[in-house]
Formats: C-alpha cells, structure tokens, sequence
C-alpha cells in the first residue's frame, strides 16, 4: 500500500510537468501548423548555416559571368556584376529571419505588458491604455519608419527590428486586451482574487497560461509585418545595401534594370518571402483552429455528412441528430 | 449617441497624437538637416525660413511649449513648410497635387478587394468541406505575397510581355490633365494594372477572414432556427449568415487600412504612380524633411478619414449601434 503511495508521488509531479509541457504545444500538433514549422526550420537552418550552403560569397564579383542564366556553377544565375544570386538569398536569409524574430519578440513584450494590463485595470487606466493601443494601430507605419529610418546613416538591424516593433505591437495589445477582459471576470480568477492573492501570482499564473494561444498568434502576426516591414524598407533603398536580405536583392534588380528579362534575378527573391510569409501564416491558422474549434471541425463535420448522403448546408434536424450520433 | 461621441472622442485623440508625433519627431532626432539646408541656401525668403524654424525646432530660443503653441498656430493656417527638393514649393501645394491620384486609385482598389473577397469568403465559408476549401491554401498565399513584388511581376507579365497596359504613370506622356473622354480612357488604362494589383495582393486576406467568421456564425442557433423556418438557402446565407460575419470584417477593415495604405505605397514607387508614395519616395531619396513630415501627416489624416467612414457603414450595418443611440 505504502509503495503505491510512493509510487504515484513519484510519477505525478512528472506526468503534471509532460502535461504541461504537451498541453503548451497542443496549438502546434496539426497539420497546418507543423507544415508552417518544418518551413521555417528550414529557411533557419539556411540561416545558421549560410556560410556552408552558399557556393560563394555574397559579394564576390566574378566578371566573367555577368548576368547568367541559372547554370551548374550559378544555380540561381548571377547579377549584373556577376555576383551569385543564390548565395545572396542564402545569406540573406539571416537578416530576415533576425529582424523579423527580433521584432517579434520586443512587440510581443509590449503587446502583453499593454494588453495584458488594459484589460485588468479597470476605469480610465484601462480606457487610455486603450485608446493609444488604437492610435498605434491607424496611424500608418510606414511613413514614420521612413522619418525615423531616414534620419540613421547605417542603421543596425537591432534599430530596425526596434523601430519595426515599436509600430507593430498595438494588434496583439488589442487582441490580448479583450481576451485578458472576458477572463477577469471568469470564477477562478475571482475565486483567486477572494482568496487574497497578490496580482502578480494573479496574473502570471491564472491568466498568462489561458493567453498563450494568442501571444503566440500575435507573436507570428508581428513577425510576418516585419519580414514585409524589412524587405519593403530595404526594397525602396531606406536601409543601406550593407545589410543583406532579400529585399535588398529586389532592390539591385529594380535599379539595374532586371526587369522583366532576369527573371533568376527578382523571382527567387520574391518567392522567398510569401513562402515565409505563408509559414507564419500556416503556423497562425494552425493557432486559430486550436483556440476555435468551430474552424477545426467544420470541415470533418460537412464530410462526414457527405458521406451519408446528406447535404451540409441544408436539412437542420438531420445536422443535429448526425451530431448527437457522435456524442 | 454615446456611440458617436466614443467615437468622435478616439478620432480627435488620434489627429492630436499623430500631429504631436509629427512635432517631436525632428527634435529627438540628433542632426539638423534643415539648418544645414538654410546654411547652404541663404537665397531663401524669411517667410520661409521663420515657417521652417517653427515646424524643425530649428535655431530658436523658444521653450518647448512656445514652440509647440507657434507649431499649431502653423497648422491651422495650413502651412506645413517648403518643400526642398521641389525649389521651394509649399509642401501642401505639392502634396496636394499628388494626393487625389492616390485617393482614386487606392481607394477606389482598396473597396473593390473588400467586396470581392467577403463575398467570395461567404460562399467559401457556406460551402465548407466541399472542393471550395482548395481556394483557403491559395489565399493564405496571396495574402502574403509582398505588394511591391506582385507589382513586379505584374508589370513583367502584362506590360513588357504580353503590351496589354502601360508600365507606368497615370496618364500619357504629353497630355495634360483635363476632363475629356480622352483623358479619363488614358487614367483607366493607365490605373488598370495597379488597381488590379491591390485588388489581388489584399483580396486573400479579405477571403479567409470572412471564410472563417462565415464558419464560425454558421453553427450559431439562430440560423439552424432560419433553416428550421424553411427560409430559402439564399435568404438564410446572405440574410443571416453574411450579414452577421461581415461586422468584424468591417472592423479589421478599417483597422489594416494603415498596412494597405503601406503596401500601396509602396506599389505607387514601383509604378511611377504620381501619388504620394511616389512622393514619398522622392522626398526620401532627396532628404526633403519638410516633405516628408508633411506627408506622414496627411497620410494619417487620410487613414482617419477613411475609418469614419467605416464607422458610418458598420453603423448602418448593424441596427445595435443605433439601438445605443435611442
């Protein structure tokens, strides 16, 4: 008996920690999320490994190959001052993904510190909160990331990733705020508010663990904009052509005239970012379906029901009999 | 009532904060380009010089509030400074040039893709987990397709390969502006492919947004109440369904309208687009703050705009807003 007892003091503490730990991840365990993960691994790896993958040196000019077709030697062909266009995408991986997660994690820090506070505060505090999480987010970034950006000889990419999540944070703040609204007035919140405890411990660990799904989803959602943010500032000349990333490629394409011949030139790079773009995206459509589940059964709802030979968008009595079924 | 006054109240806060960015902006920044500039053109009229001094913070011995109060002062009399790079010109006269370029067509694309895509969701969304949902993958990639790169590819495709429109600028060289038949066929034609191009690169994200609000009214009682009536399927999605998930799309629509505005920006440049974006553009090659700052400015003001009339619509949209008000 007494080892019995033993036994499960043993095991629970480790099965309440695997709990844990699987049920923080539960919003990746799908399809689309994982498909969206393994992408982004990837264009990681890419980034860490950069100086291994690349054939060459992003910068190194060969002038006896200018403006090549893919080929053997050039497998994404070469630009005007025959440098590899294949190894610049390689190494411009790195400040992509550097900026883009930098970003993302500064706007997600102020997201939860607003958001998170909006909602639980009450009275004016909350309303003010509120209202300059909204002023972030009509007032259009880009003009004023150009005033800012302009204004830097050489900014560093930590700068641009700051100025990037300095305009970037108010959606997840908005999110976050309605969310943190609906929960404060759940019972386990009040019934850990009536037992005395301080609003800290309230708000990490009776709060925080219910708005993981959203941090998350507003975490992707900022890194995306950045990645976009990144490469149209570097596209438009705003960011010097010393940081390399994929849109300082477009950027040399547009002014050396590689348009529409070079193609090699300006759709790799291109394709580059809505494939990331659509990673984060797969990773977010992933996150909603976990936190709404309507989204995640629908689909198998209507199948299922297709194949009795029902139609799903009629015959109502027959949804809810079919459902019950399933119960 | 109280809705319109909550709402005038944010509008009011966000125009002053924009325009108090605008003020501090210039004076964080370390640097003085505008001093540098009056330095090296001393042919300049005081006029111009006293509204720069006033909007850069420049050589003046004025407290901050002073300065702030003198600022305002400049901003109700409409003069946002001179521009440099245009010799001189008042920076609301050129951006006023500009400015109804990009109104049309930006506006004119943007609410076209709106309508487009929240239709297109709401079939989606009532067909789900038939072959429709093959277009959700296709969207989701459309939706993160870079603007400025769609319009690449878009001019390569239809401009320089198949000769079907213009490459760039909004009318012919050589005509003026003016209002004949002839000159509006050259707008269209003209402002064809960058319509369509925000019209494609903003279509995804209206599509899935409606698609999953269509998914998610779709199991609330009051339509399996509406089919249970035996209303026609038209009536129940469009009626009900539709009617219902459009709201918050509404409301995210007004509330990206400052990433579209972004992206078409952005587009403009690779155009040549007269607009502001092209201007912006200018202005930021050429270091012309006067113009820049003035830009950011009327930019916000337009965004601002633009969400009351989404206000206006969402209010006609939904009968519970006017409710509040009785």
């Amino acid at each position: 008996m007494s080892l019995h007892i033993e036994q499960l003091d043993e095991a629970a503490p480790n099965r309440r920690v695997v709990g844990r730990v699987s049920g923080a991840f539960a919003m990746f365990s799908n399809r689309k999320s994982l498909t969206g993960l393994a992408i982004i691994a990837f264009f990681t790896l890419v980034a860490i490994f950069a100086p291994l993958i690349a054939p060459f040196d992003p910068l190194e000019k060969d002038y006896t190959a200018l403006r090549q077709p893919p080929s053997g030697a050039h497998w994404l062909g070469t630009t005007h001052m025959g440098e590899d266009v294949f190894s610049q995408i390689v190494w411009g991986t790195r400040g992509v993904l550097a900026v883009g997660f930098l970003a993302g994690v500064i706007a997600t820090f102020i997201a939860v510190v607003v958001g998170v506070t909006a909602g639980y505060v009450t009275g004016w505090k909350s309303e003010g909160l509120s209202a300059l999480t909204n002023v972030f987010l009509v007032i259009p970034s880009l003009p004023l990331i150009i005033i800012v950006a302009s204004q830097f000889y050489n900014p560093s990419y930590a700068l641009i990733a700051a100025v990037l999540a300095a305009t970037g944070w108010a959606w997840g703040a908005r999110v976050l705020r309605g969310q943190t609204l609906s929960l404060r007035t759940r019972d386990f919140v009040q019934a850990a508010r009536a037992n005395g405890e301080k609003l800290p411990r309230i708000i990490g660990t009776e709060m925080l663990p219910n708005l993981t799904a959203i941090i998350a989803s507003s975490f992707v959602g900022t890194v995306i904009a950045a990645v976009l943010g990144l490469t149209t500032l570097a596209f438009i000349g705003v960011i010097p052509i010393t940081n390399l990333n994929w849109g300082t490629v477009l950027y040399w394409a547009q002014q050396n005239g590689a348009f529409p011949n070079f193609w090699w030139w300006y759709i790799p790079a291109g394709l580059c970012i809505a494939l990331l773009g659509m990673a984060l995206s797969l990773v977010n459509f992933g996150i909603d379906e976990y936190v709404n589940p309507r989204l995640r059964s629908s689909g198998e709802r209507a199948r299922a029901m297709r194949k009795k030979g029902l139609k799903p968008t009629s015959a109502v009595t027959v949804v809810r009999s079919s459902e019950a079924e399933q119960k | 009532m109280r809705f319109i006054l909550r709402r005038i109240a944010f509008y009011a806060f966000t125009a002053w904060a924009a325009i108090t960015i605008n003020f501090f902006l210039p004076r964080m920044m370390k640097g003085d380009p505008v001093s540098a500039y009056l330095a090296d053109n001393p042919e300049i009229s005081p006029d111009a010089i006293a509204s720069l001094r006033i909007l850069f913070g420049v050589d003046t011995d004025l407290s901050l509030w002073e300065q702030y109060l003198e600022y305002w002062q400049l901003l109700l009399q409409g003069d946002l400074g001179r521009s440099f790079s245009r010799g001189l010109a008042p920076v609301t006269d050129v951006i006023a040039a500009a400015l109804p370029w990009t109104i049309g067509l930006v506006g004119f694309a943007t609410v076209v893709s709106f309508l487009i895509g929240s239709f297109l969701g709401s079939i989606i969304g009532w067909y789900r987990g038939s072959r429709a949902d093959a277009v959700v993958p296709a969207a989701t990639f459309l939706s993160t397709v870079p603007y400025f790169w769609m319009a690449l590819i878009m001019i390569a495709i239809f401009s320089t390969t198949l000769g079907w429109f213009p490459a760039s600028h909004a009318y012919d060289k050589g005509s003026e502006p003016a209002f004949t038949w002839d000159f509006a066929g050259q707008v269209v034609h003209h402002g064809a492919l960058p319509a369509i191009t925000i019209i494609l690169a903003s279509l995804g994200g209206w599509v899935l947004g409606m698609r999953n609000m269509m998914v998610t009214v779709l199991d609330e009682d009051y339509i399996t109440v509406a089919q249970a009536k035996g209303l026609t399927q038209r009536r129940v999605l469009y009626r009900y369904a539709a009617r219902n998930a459009v709201l918050p799309q509404l409301s995210s629509f007004a509330l990206s309208l400052g990433f579209i505005v972004t992206g078409t920006l952005v587009m403009e440049m690779v155009f040549s687009y007269p607009g502001v974006g092209q201007l912006l553009l200018d202005a930021t090659n050429s270091k012309d703050y006067p113009l820049m700052q003035g830009l950011f400015l009327v930019i916000t003001m337009a965004v601002l705009f633009a969400n009351i009339l989404a206000d206006v619509a969402y209010a006609i949209l939904d009968p519970r807003t006017r409710h509040m008000e009785a």
